[in-house]
């Protein structure tokens, strides 16, 4: 069985190789060609039986897929939407997202950006990389791009970078949800970077270093640290919690269930633009919590709006966490999972059998003016096409209990691109002639 | 408030003269790499002698105190370059070019005396030796230099005169003349605003703001007077000064200012102070005037940006033409990114002066920041450049 590190060792690309040297790596990254799924399912295996030191498993940045997606949930997340500089050219986002490439294949595998790093170069040039990641391991590491629809057609209708005729149709804003609170510096961006990784400071490294490289071409707009999954992604995880108490993502999207992935995750070959060929859909999502009302609600109530017992994770109905929930079985007062039980509403048998990849996490980011803590979960869910999420939400949010305790402030939808080819960069296939 | 890089502080590795060193460009390449052991007695250098080019020394302190590492000219007076400041165990790099020659290399432990191991260090002709700064490039850095000089005379004459009538206008109590006049004098400190700072106190006692003093330190300088100015913004506890403590102020305002000119006066900057006078400024910007803290009661902030980046600008065009000559495309993005950053503040224009900073939506001043870090990432590089 491969070593975690090995799964990268392919994409390395040589010590003192320009930042723009980028097309130089096609060479040495000869050996990670189509490793893909594969090769996150490789590094998974090691990952999980190496437990204790999990922290230093790599993940491969070049694949079919871009990696962060299927992989194993990471514990950490920062999470940043970007929108492009006023004046920035097409030319400037195709060399910015050249220039997140070979940083982010670096930082994943854990290395430092740029020729001479954090603390090689010259001593009176500001370092290349910030340095707060020297010594720790790739800690698990990925970065994952995603492209918004203001990058192809901007709100006033322009089309900054020649790219409106790329555009798949069914990326748009999403539509308003009933009992949205959006806050427009919360939401959109022309383009977003998920970096995920089992050390925090690993994963804030990624996201400054990254926003460093794109200063003058691309600006933060929004930003969102996670300290925790709520999702696991691979059964070879337990399921974790969120901040109401309960297990999340029961029934998510799993690595290893055969073709789960390309039902409902990746965009398949002949569906919208042939660029998004490998790629996904994700959806963003800041949802407060108002968790000081839901800590004084009874256990009853809390497991009657969720539909699942606190403890273990049962259905209502019986069992055990992993349980097929039986919606129709009912107790003395109607099912035992109420009609409007999250779980229920949620489920893919109330949904037209539509699933989601969720990989959200945990946020508290200090307290609001009123000193309740600002917690929540920063839903991140990848789908095949945006649709599903939308049949969901609809759902949710028309009948779900749980609105009484949540607020969906932030929004979000970007296309994620497939992998990188070594050699090529991320989103390339959008420019092609 | 006092910038990362006081322009005329020294740098770790002391640039001297026209034709010294290099700066260090890395591990990598065909530089030779040399190693010199410094210890109390010793100065052990890995060879004596190197082919003419770039070289290398990486210098390692295996001593218990504080050492410097130096290469003299033939006459072994004359230095060619030195790293100074390398603590015990630490390693530290000089680069430098060297023309064909002999040298010597001595070490100097504890920082005194005649330096110890001082041994002969020998360059042999050989086709790769860059070519010295040739006499275009050295009267480029002669101009810059005078060119800068003067720019800073000036500016401070500027200042004084300015500086002369709004103490006036401010003892007299007119307080109106003196708002009008705030804003457009002290745009001639912001301009030269790394050099001032060079001077031990005058500094805090021009320029500190409240909220940098320590709990019962004395006020005094442009922010004491701003607030007096600006009663209405400084909140309902606050009493406006006496006349004699206006008339202290401002005469201590125009003696501060009296020294400051007397201290620039024949001053002269080597290639790697200017460069780092004009990151220094923008760090200035990017520091206490983007946030809207430098001018708390007047609002006048992006006069003070104004002139940071005039300082910064004029700064960069001193040494405009050796960064083209040596790389092109960081003078093609610095002249981009200067121009945008001047549209930005053309576009907040309102009279004689510019919108208040309170005046300015959050969208706007998002708008500032990101083109000040678009214009620091490059301008950051200019040091290293130049000297490189």
């Amino acid at each position: 069985m491969a070593e975690p590190s090995e799964a990268t060792d392919a994409a390395q690309a040589p010590r003192g190789l320009s930042r723009r040297g980028l097309l130089g790596l096609a060479g040495a990254g000869l050996a990670g060609l189509g490793v893909g799924v594969a090769g996150d399912r490789a590094a998974l295996a090691a990952t999980a039986a190496a437990t204790g030191t999990k922290a230093a498993g790599a993940y491969a940045f070049y694949g079919t897929h871009q990696a962060g997606i299927v992989t194993p949930a990471q514990d950490r997340l920062h999470f940043a939407a970007f929108d492009m500089s006023p004046g920035s050219s097409r030319d400037d986002l195709i060399e910015l997202l050249k220039d997140w490439t070979v940083a982010s294949a670096a930082m994943t595998a854990g290395r430092d950006i740029g020729d001479f790093g954090a603390a090689g170069g010259p001593y009176d040039a500001p370092p290349e990389d910030t340095g707060e990641a020297l010594g720790l391991p790739a800690s698990g590491l990925t970065i994952t791009v995603g492209f918004g629809p203001t990058l192809f057609q901007a709100t006033d209708g322009t089309d900054r970078f020649g790219l409106a005729h790329n555009r798949p149709a069914e990326l748009t804003t999403l539509p308003h949800f009933p009992g949205d609170l959006l806050e427009e510096a919360r939401s959109g961006g022309d383009l977003c970077i998920q970096a995920c990784a089992n050390d925090p400071q690993v994963a804030v490294h990624a996201i400054r270093n990254l926003s460093r490289i794109a200063f003058g071409r691309a600006a933060i707009r929004w930003s969102q640290l996670g300290f925790g999954r709520t999702s696991s992604t691979s059964t070879s995880q337990a399921t974790a919690r969120n901040l109401f108490g309960f297990k999340d993502g029961t029934a998510n999207v799993m690595a290893e269930e055969p073709g789960a992935a390309a039902e409902h995750v990746w965009v398949q070959p002949g569906e919208g633009p042939a660029w998004l060929a490998g790629g996904s859909y994700l959806v963003a999502r800041r949802i407060r919590m108002t968790i000081e009302t839901w800590d004084r609600s009874i256990l009853s109530e809390q497991e009657a709006v969720i539909g699942r017992t606190k403890g273990e994770g049962a259905p209502l109905s019986g069992g055990t966490e992993f349980t097929e929930p039986d919606f129709a079985l009912a107790g003395r007062s109607g099912p035992l999972i109420g009609p409007h039980a999250h779980m229920r509403l949620a489920h893919p048998d109330q949904n037209h059998g539509i699933r989601l990849l969720r990989r959200g996490y945990n946020f508290v980011d200090g307290n609001d003016e009123l000193g309740r803590l600002a917690a929540g979960l920063f839903f991140i869910s990848f789908q095949r096409s945006p649709e599903q999420f939308i049949t969901v939400q609809q759902n949710l949010a028309g009948h779900d209990a749980l609105n009484e305790y949540i607020r969906h402030v932030g929004s979000a939808l970007f296309a994620v691109p497939p992998g990188v080819r070594p050699g090529s960069f991320l989103g390339a296939p959008l420019f092609a002639p | 408030m006092p910038a990362r890089l006081p322009l005329l502080a020294a740098a770790a590795v002391t640039l001297l003269g026209l034709t010294g060193c290099a700066a260090d460009d890395g591990p990598s390449g065909d530089t030779p790499a040399l190693t010199v052991e410094s210890s109390a007695t010793e100065c052990t250098v890995s060879a004596d002698e190197a082919p003419a080019g770039t070289i290398r020394f990486t210098v390692h302190n295996a001593g218990d105190q504080v050492t410097e590492f130096y290469l003299l000219g033939d006459d072994k007076l004359r230095i060619v370059g030195e790293v100074e400041n390398i603590g015990p165990g630490l390693s530290r790099d000089l680069v430098v070019q060297l023309q064909a020659g002999t040298y010597y290399t001595t070490c100097k432990p504890g920082m005194q005396g005649d330096g110890v191991g001082t041994a002969p260090f020998t360059v042999t002709p050989s086709t790769a030796a860059a070519p010295d700064l040739s006499a275009d490039t050295a009267a480029q850095v002669e101009s810059a230099n005078t060119a800068y000089a003067a720019y800073v005379t000036e500016e401070v004459e500027q200042l004084v005169e300015g500086t002369a009538r709004f103490a006036a206008a401010y003892t007299a109590g007119d307080d109106e003349a003196a708002r009008d006049l705030y804003a457009p004098t002290r745009i001639h400190w912001e301009r030269i605003e790394t050099v001032a700072e060079s001077f031990g106190d005058l500094d805090p006692r021009l320029d500190a703001r409240e909220a940098d003093l320590a709990e019962g330190e004395a006020w005094t300088g442009w922010h004491a007077i701003e607030k007096d100015l600006w009663a209405g913004n400084a909140g309902a506890d606050f009493e406006r000064y006496s006349a004699d403590q206006r008339a202290e102020l401002a005469r201590q305002l125009v003696a501060d200012t009296a020294t400051l000119q007397g201290k620039a006066e024949g001053l002269s900057f080597t290639l790697a102070q200017q460069a780092n006078g004009a990151i220094g400024l923008l760090d200035e910007v990017a520091g206490s005037k983007i946030s809207g803290e430098e001018e708390f009661w007047s609002h006048t902030d992006l006069s003070d940006f104004q002139g940071n980046i005039d300082g910064a600008r004029v700064l960069y065009q001193g040494l405009r033409e050796i960064v083209v000559a040596k790389e092109p495309a960081l003078a093609e993005q610095l002249d981009a990114e200067f121009a945008a950053v001047q549209a930005l503040l053309e576009a907040q224009r309102a009279g004689d002066g510019f919108t208040p900073y309170t005046g300015l939506t959050p969208a706007e001043v998002k708008a500032f920041s990101d083109q000040v870090n678009a214009l620091g990432e490059p301008l950051n590089r200019l040091t290293s450049v130049v000297v490189g």
